[in-house]
């Protein structure tokens, strides 16, 4: 644990800590999952098995005859990253008991990696039953709120109001009609012993959470906010910026679930600042700031206001 | 470690429990499953047995077919010995993951339960689940009986887990017939099973620490068309001879004789029914009574389904003066999947033989006896006459008016 101590104590130590998911991928410049796959795996020295399930980092990071990934990996379809790992998981539980393990005295870490399509939506059966069954496995979502991979299609957890292409605005539409699916919600009501919401730019509140997880037995849900700038529109260098008008906002609130029941808020910005500055610096907002559908940036704060307040209320009341 | 389970040297079991015990013989290190009518007492005799202590691996009881067979690659690609067992529904919703597993040569072992496909909603055994796993990259082979079932697994595993192979394997009976009708079985003590089998040998294990592998790696246009030539030269070249080799090692064991393309009565056959499962054991039957009265009548059996034995099916076939081949699958639009597989394989040998087809059984419709002396004198006409007199697509034991197409 101290030398994750000494790597993790300031950014600069981490952030050129020696790593296990290399710099060299196909991401897009900007792009927050190779930010944040760093700071999953960076957070602990255990050895790791890990999946993806197909989506942006998965054909980005492992490209015949390349790969970016010095740890065991496997990627087998759009739906089943969760189950890969668990298979995986269980296969390691097998030869521990049969005493076939090659290396018995290390026992590695079990993560699945999904965009939000593949963990909101085609994946969702997989990854429910892998925490019904609880399985010792941490499943991180890099939520950009879109299909990026195939060029920005809605998912279930595209916001109300954003414009993606198959829910594009236009004169008689504002883009997305649906509100963003709570997946924090229902995943811990698996019942499951750690749920938690990350954002990379809140590092240390993110490296505490991955940390907390990896020491939790039994199946974890990591929902990290992947901000993209591809298919939200920003410049690829303000990908920390837009990431901190989402914190400070409070449209991605950053918190945990404990055992499905102890909801613990784990930052709470100093100066909360509107929603439309966050909508704003987004090209996937932009229609809203018209008179016609101006609105929607309205509803958006009191949505984004009541979900604190029941953040609030759920955390006062412990249950 | 696990219990001894002991057997008597001739069991009374059905296909589902031939396979069961296979399973525990070969010590699977995990099973993940999802029952579906008629292999679901696969995996709950399994369960029994690991609720009992006679396994000691992992049991995985997944959300889905899909599900389950995810758990499986993710669990071979770990590095050990996994199986499991579908029909149907269930195989058609595996069937994406299928592709993986082949694909990423991870030699796992899944028992097919034969049954139709909806809809209309069946749940009785044709084959049209083993028809759709045919391009899928699988070492397929089929059963007539429990004790098929029984020997063909064992075999399936130690074929499907050489390092010159890694491909993974079906072991195909037909639903209910075979999976619920108890017959005698000969059975190997445990630690002869297992041996016969032998120990399973990780490669690229995920779970060697020491040496981390990517499994599942996109290929485009570079690479991907050699990767799946290299996966069809194992299929084509590797498999036959490790198969057999299994088979003679098999035969010095228990005596009991098993051949890529079965054949029977065929030495001197003019006429040849060629069919899959337990319609091979019929039509034995009344290549029988139509030996006693003296015709040349011949069944050949196809036991390795994939990769297709085309020598060993031409050989079988080419002397022969007419040949039904029978399909228990609908085709859907054109002729059945034997006749084409067939004809394909004697169309370079000069062979004076007239093929026809007949599809048969759909939904579990019983082949009869009846069906098969009707089928054995199309083919006396069309050798008489060595010219098709027969239309050359029928339905057999269809009720209403009789269908026939060309």
């Amino acid at each position: 644990m101290s030398q994750i101590n000494a790597k993790t104590k300031n950014l600069k130590n981490f952030s050129t800590s020696t790593e296990r998911f290399e710099g060299s991928n196909l991401l897009c410049p900007g792009c927050a999952h190779s930010i944040i796959v760093r700071e999953v795996l960076n957070a602990t020295d255990d050895h790791l098995i890990l999946a993806a399930s197909t989506g942006c980092l998965e054909v980005c990071t492992a490209v015949y005859p390349h790969t970016s990934w010095d740890a065991s990996w496997i990627h087998i379809g759009f739906e089943n990253g969760s189950s890969a790992v668990a298979g995986a998981e269980a296969m390691h539980k097998a030869l521990k008991n049969k005493g076939r393990l090659k290396q018995p005295e290390r026992t590695p870490k079990f993560v699945a990696f999904g965009g939000d399509g593949a963990t909101y939506d085609i994946g969702f059966q997989w990854i429910s039953g892998c925490f019904e069954r609880g399985h010792d496995m941490m499943y991180v979502c890099l939520d950009n709120e879109v299909y990026a991979n195939t060029g920005g299609q809605r998912s279930s957890s595209t916001p109300i109001g954003a414009s993606a292409s198959t829910s594009p605005a236009g004169r008689t539409s504002y883009g997305e009609k649906q509100n963003k699916k709570d997946i924090m919600g229902i995943m811990a009501a698996h019942g499951a012993p750690y749920v938690a919401q990350v954002a990379p730019n809140k590092w240390k509140d993110m490296i505490k959470k991955i940390q907390k997880g990896f020491a939790t037995e039994g199946p974890v849900f990591i929902n990290a906010m992947s901000a993209c700038t591809t298919e939200w529109r920003f410049a690829p260098e303000d990908t920390i910026t837009v990431s901190d008008l989402a914190t400070e906002s409070l449209v991605f609130p950053l918190y945990e679930i404990i055992d499905g029941t102890e909801l613990n808020i784990t930052y709470r910005p100093k100066n909360v600042i509107p929603v439309r500055d966050y909508l704003g610096a987004q090209g996937r907002f932009k229609h809203l700031f018209s008179k016609q559908y101006e609105h929607i940036v309205d509803e958006w704060q009191t949505r984004v206001d009541a979900k604190w307040e029941y953040l609030q209320r759920r955390e006062e009341a412990r249950v | 470690m696990a219990d001894l389970f002991e057997l008597s040297d001739v069991e009374v079991w059905d296909g589902n429990m031939a396979a069961s015990h296979a399973l525990r013989q070969a010590q699977v290190d995990v099973v993940a499953a999802y029952p579906i009518t008629p292999s679901t007492p696969i995996v709950e005799n399994y369960g029994s047995f690991m609720a009992n202590g006679y396994v000691d691996g992992e049991y995985v009881m997944a959300e889905s077919e899909h599900g389950a067979m995810s758990c499986c690659i993710g669990a071979s690609a770990a590095g050990g010995r996994v199986a499991t067992a579908t029909s149907s529904q269930g195989f058609a919703l595996m069937l994406e993951t299928l592709y993986s597993a082949s694909g990423m040569r991870l030699p796992i072992l899944l028992n097919v339960v034969n049954r139709a496909i909806a809809a209309p909603l069946n749940v009785n055994g044709d084959h049209s689940d083993m028809y759709m796993g045919r391009d899928s990259g699988w070492i397929q082979i089929d059963c007539y009986n429990p004790q098929h079932v029984y020997d063909m697994n064992l075999v399936a595993f130690r074929v499907a887990e050489d390092h010159e192979i890694r491909l993974p394997a079906m072991v195909h009976q037909d639903g209910f017939m075979t999976s619920h009708t108890a017959q005698r079985v000969n059975t190997l003590p445990d630690d002869v099973a297992y041996n016969f089998i032998g120990e399973f040998k990780p490669m690229n294990d995920m779970l060697d620490l020491d040496n981390p592998v990517t499994h599942g790696a996109q290929t485009e246009e570079d690479w991907h068309y050699e990767h799946k030539a290299r996966q069809h030269h194992a299929l084509m070249s590797a498999v036959l001879p490790k198969i057999q080799n299994a088979f003679d090692e098999l035969k010095a064991l228990t005596g009991r004789e098993y051949n890529f393309v079965e054949q029977y009565n065929m030495e001197d056959a003019e006429l040849a029914v060629v069919c899959m499962g337990t319609s091979v054991e019929t039509a034995i039957e009344v290549s029988n009574e139509l030996r006693e009265q003296g015709v040349q009548a011949g069944v050949v059996g196809i036991r390795v389904f994939r990769p297709f034995p085309l020598e060993q099916i031409s050989d079988a076939l080419k002397n022969t003066k007419a040949i039904a081949t029978l399909d228990r699958s609908s085709p859907n639009g054109a002729m059945g999947m034997l006749f084409n597989e067939i004809s394909g394989a004697l169309f370079n040998t000069g062979t004076k033989a007239i093929l026809n087809n007949y599809i048969y059984g759909l939904g579990g419709r019983d082949l009869t006896k009846v069906n098969l002396h009707t089928i054995y004198r199309d083919l006396a006409k069309n050798a008489q006459s060595g010219q098709l007199m027969t239309p050359l697509q029928q339905f057999t034991g269809l009720r209403g008016p009789k269908l026939s197409f060309f």
